[in-house]
């Protein structure tokens, strides 16, 4: 029967694609449903779009600096809807890049909204795909609005990255309400294209997940650039109005209200778990509302697995690839290590970057653990001075009788690309020593990673 | 088309094997089926034959090394090809199905050396292993694949990582394996030892089992595990951890037994001769009919009852022990037993016991009776469920029709998983046991 596949797939985001090359590669014939452009959140108006972004408006912020690097560029204009249709055509090509790897791999991409069926089946409008081995459901997560506080997402004045990305140009004033990484990062891209910018948090400080010194190295850089950073703030009431919106925080112990041009939601997102069927297969949820999974990812539905965001946290695309080579693996009889979930490294792209693998200085203590901190600035980095970037630093937090790193945190330049090297230690379980005993190539910033380990142990040297 | 000679796993648990005496020597014609070497498993030592006709070359393992199961020990050379030819990669030949992804290059095998230094060729072999990476590919009694955070947690805390089985891939012995084996401490509070850097682990060669106090000289000796004594350890460790025991005694009047053994052992003459022993796996064997909740595997998911009665016989060796087993017990004549239990005792002694000879076992009994032990505990032998602790027949006071008189008397302690025997279950078959050895005609029933 041509509708028979040995894995179903429903969602062709990060998770679900690669769960689907991962099965075809290991010889099961795949099919892979997605009802808009493969690559999904990640892709088309997540991951990729954004980097582009962020990228213009790092053109943008070096351009105004270039006089001091010698370099006459003149006055600089910004215009965000170029900024944007470059963005797209990076997203396009990406997208494309994953129809390719589809065809390579000899998948079979159904076009359409699935729902789930039992006995294995998915309904994608009048066909029916059956999966002799398993169904894996990865169909992510969306943007959320806060309308009970009047802030219902009306993509004009109240909008979302969804919208945001699309923008044919930046607004005069923007308020951002969210500040982990879109927020952040809409802020960073939005400040370079000349929107005044209000981020909002609920949470006492911006990035409320990494270490409270990343957060407060962000604080620092962003404030410094003209951003205004409220946090601990509560929105209490919006307003929205013809081409404005109208804020009323509670902040610090006091109210104000501010008037915005548009606000963007960047506080959580919402899985997308409704009418998939998953009740009617008996997949459960968890009280959180992601789908209750095991080790191996499957459901509590026998031949059921479920990758990516709607598996649990982190809500990130490297983990989605992860559970999806894993479950593939797993379905085809493999034994897959474990994933570790404490080794997903987390990434804000914001100017700081901000990267951080494991535990933060909070953690450890509320986990009693005994650790000590080594840390090297970018200012005292030679590579960092010659490039102008010396903001931030690497941060590590080690076991302080066996060595084992317990949590990195790197604010700054390639923080993005530095923290690999922690990633790779930890998985592997190499102690700050083994970190140290590298030889790290002069100069670069990688550096200062190893003079963090250094410093945990007592002998920073270019310090 | 030169063939590589593996070291091939020759019993369901084997990881390693160690050459005892090499049969053939370079240079010496070979043809399929021959034996090349004697080698030393966890279990028994076994013969090591030729895949392929044609001459020996490139023997990479010497007498007394141990070398994981897939690595290549030698290489047979086909005819007119150049004995020194260079071993091919393993791909080229159909390796035997219970082989892993050789984990070791041709070449690697000879640079195991007792001082653990770091080998440069072991890269080939780590790349060959990530192709498979559900290969767990074993480690040999000298060195260890561990991670350096496992290393100094295990420096620090004194665990003996040759014990502890890895999960990481090809077999590295991370972190969360010495947290299974044993709770890692928090780390203490004192000031960071920064100059100990994780150095290769000391290791020293394999002398002979200490038999007796040496007198003089160190205070102690480290002694390398031997293959049986590791696998020993590795068994043992998951029975008496996981496994809910609980433990049952019993009092048992032998002396009808007796008199059954010494009339049995009168009609066979010179045929041979029935022991205690023998009655008593014939007794349990029968006792298990009618028990069959004693009588079963626990299986993780499910337990398995047995229709068959299978009884394991717990033989001291050397340098351990191993349970042979006497197959359909129950249905086997006392004198069939009797020869059965001797021939598989004295072979496994000469630890010359095929692998379907010391597996499957559905019920075990240890006996401790010739070393005057009154009674004692067993510890289960898994997936068993039940284990029964034999002591001494031994004269000992015991109320017989209202007199105080001595008899012979024998303790029995059954140890019982309590996932799968509840109490009552045990005390049954324990009593049914009980009154078919103090009656042995019941057996007839």
């Amino acid at each position: 029967m041509a509708n028979q596949f040995d894995v179903v797939i429903l969602g062709g985001g990060p998770a679900g694609y690669v769960g689907a090359i991962r099965s075809a590669q290991l010889g099961m014939s795949t099919a892979l449903i997605e009802k808009e452009k493969l690559g999904g959140v990640c892709v088309n108006i997540g991951c990729i779009p954004t980097k582009a972004l962020l990228h213009s408006a790092y053109v943008a912020r070096l351009l105004r600096e270039a006089k001091e690097f010698g370099v006459e560029a003149g006055s600089v204009k910004t215009d965000y809807g170029v900024a944007m249709q470059r963005s797209r055509r990076v997203s396009d090509q990406n997208s494309k890049g994953v129809e390719f790897l589809m065809k390579k791999n000899k998948i079979t991409v159904v076009k359409g909204s699935g729902t789930l069926a039992p006995g294995r089946k998915v309904k994608v409008g009048t066909d029916v795909l059956e999966a002799r081995k398993a169904v894996f459901v990865a169909t992510g997560s969306r943007v959320k609005g806060l309308p009970q506080i009047g802030l219902e997402i009306n993509k004009t004045t109240v909008i979302s990255s969804d919208e945001a990305l699309f923008l044919e140009q930046a607004p005069p004033s923007l308020a951002i309400i969210g500040c982990g990484a879109v927020g952040t990062e809409f802020a960073d891209i939005f400040h370079a294209f000349g929107t005044k910018i209000t981020l909002i948090e609920v949470l006492p400080r911006v990035l409320p997940l990494e270490d409270a010194e990343a957060s407060e190295a962000v604080t620092k850089s962003f404030t410094k650039r003209g951003i205004e950073v409220i946090v601990g703030a509560k929105v209490t009431r919006a307003t929205p109005g013809k081409g404005k919106v109208t804020l009323e925080l509670e902040a610090g112990g006091g109210s104000r209200k501010i008037e915005v041009a548009a606000v963007l939601m960047a506080a959580g997102r919402a899985l997308n778990t409704e009418g998939i069927g998953l009740q009617e297969c008996g997949i459960q949820l968890t009280d959180r509302g992601f789908i209750r999974v095991d080790a191996n990812l499957l459901t509590t539905a026998p031949g059921y697995f479920a990758i990516g965001d709607v598996a649990g946290a982190p809500m990130l695309a490297h983990k989605g690839f992860r559970e999806g080579m894993h479950a593939a693996e797993f379905v085809a009889g493999q034994k897959p290590f474990p994933i570790k979930y404490d080794n997903v490294p987390s990434v804000t792209y914001c100017h700081p970057e901000v990267a951080s693998i494991g535990a933060t200085e909070e953690q450890c203590k509320q986990r009693r653990l005994d650790y000590v901190v080594g840390r090297f600035p970018f200012s005292a980095n030679g590579r960092a001075r010659g490039t102008g970037e010396t903001e931030g630093f690497v941060k590590l937090l080690r076991d302080k009788k066996y060595g084992e790193i317990l949590g990195a945190h790197i604010v700054g330049a390639q923080a993005s690309e530095l923290i690999h090297e922690l990633v790779v230690a930890r998985e592997n379980e190499l102690t700050v020593e083994e970190v140290e005993l590298a030889i790290h190539a002069h100069p670069t910033l990688s550096e200062a990673v190893g003079e963090a380990a250094l410093d945990s142990l007592g002998r920073v040297v270019h310090l | 088309m030169a063939t590589n000679v593996y070291m091939e796993a020759l019993s369901p648990t084997m990881e390693e094997g160690r050459i005892v005496k090499w049969h053939k020597h370079e240079g010496d014609p070979v043809k399929t089926g021959e034996t090349l070497a004697e080698v030393e498993t966890d279990k028994a030592v076994m013969e090591l034959v030729a895949r392929a006709d044609g001459v020996l070359g490139q023997v990479a393992a010497q007498e007394g090394q141990t070398v994981p199961v897939g690595s290549v020990v030698a290489v047979i050379a086909a005819a007119g090809e150049a004995a020194g030819a260079s071993p091919r990669p393993p791909a080229t030949i159909p390796a035997p199905a219970s082989v892993p992804t050789p984990a070791s290059a041709p070449g690697v095998a000879p640079a195991v050396t007792a001082s653990g230094a770091p080998r440069p060729a072991a890269r080939a072999g780590a790349a060959q292993a990530i192709s498979v990476p559900e290969a767990r590919a074993a480690a040999d009694a000298t060195r260890v694949k561990v991670s350096p955070l496992a290393r100094r947690i295990a420096l620090e805390t004194g665990l003996d990582l040759k014990l502890v089985p890895g999960s990481g891939p090809g077999g590295r012995v991370v972190k969360r394996d010495l947290e299974r084996v044993a709770p890692v401490p928090a780390a203490a509070a004192r000031p960071a030892t920064a100059a100990a850097s994780p150095g290769p682990l000391p290791l020293t060669p394999a002398p002979s089992a200490p038999l007796s106090v040496q007198p003089a000289g160190a205070s102690y000796e480290d002694v390398p595990l031997t293959q049986i004594r590791k696998t020993i350890a590795r068994r043992l460790a998951t029975s008496l951890g996981p496994i809910p025991h609980f433990f049952l005694t019993t009092e048992v009047d032998m002396e009808r037994s007796a008199e059954a053994r010494d009339a049995l052992n009168r009609e066979l003459g010179d045929q041979g001769r029935v022991s205690f022993n023998d009655i008593i796996i014939k007794a349990t064997a029968l006792a298990l009919v009618r028990h069959r909740a004693c009588n079963a595997w626990f299986q993780d998911d499910h337990i398995r009852y047995w229709n068959e009665v299978h009884i394991g016989m717990a033989v001291a060796i050397e340098d351990g022990l191993i349970t042979p087993v006497i197959r359909n017990a129950d249905r086997r004549s006392l004198a069939e037993i009797s020869r059965a239990a001797h021939e598989l005792a004295d072979r496994a002694r000469s630890r010359r016991l095929q692998p379907d000879e010391y597996t499957g076992s559905t019920f075990s009994i240890s006996n401790l009776g010739m070393f005057e032990i009154d009674e004692f505990t067993a510890v289960i032998n898994p997936p068993e469920a039940g284990i029964l602790a034999v002591g001494a027949v031994a004269l000992r006071p015991a109320v017989h029709d209202g007199q105080l008189v001595a008899r012979r008397r024998l303790r029995a302690t059954m140890s019982c998983d309590h996932r799968v025997i509840d109490g009552a279950t045990g005390a049954a078959f324990l009593r049914t046991l009980k009154q078919m050895l103090e009656n042995p005609l019941a057996m007839l029933l």
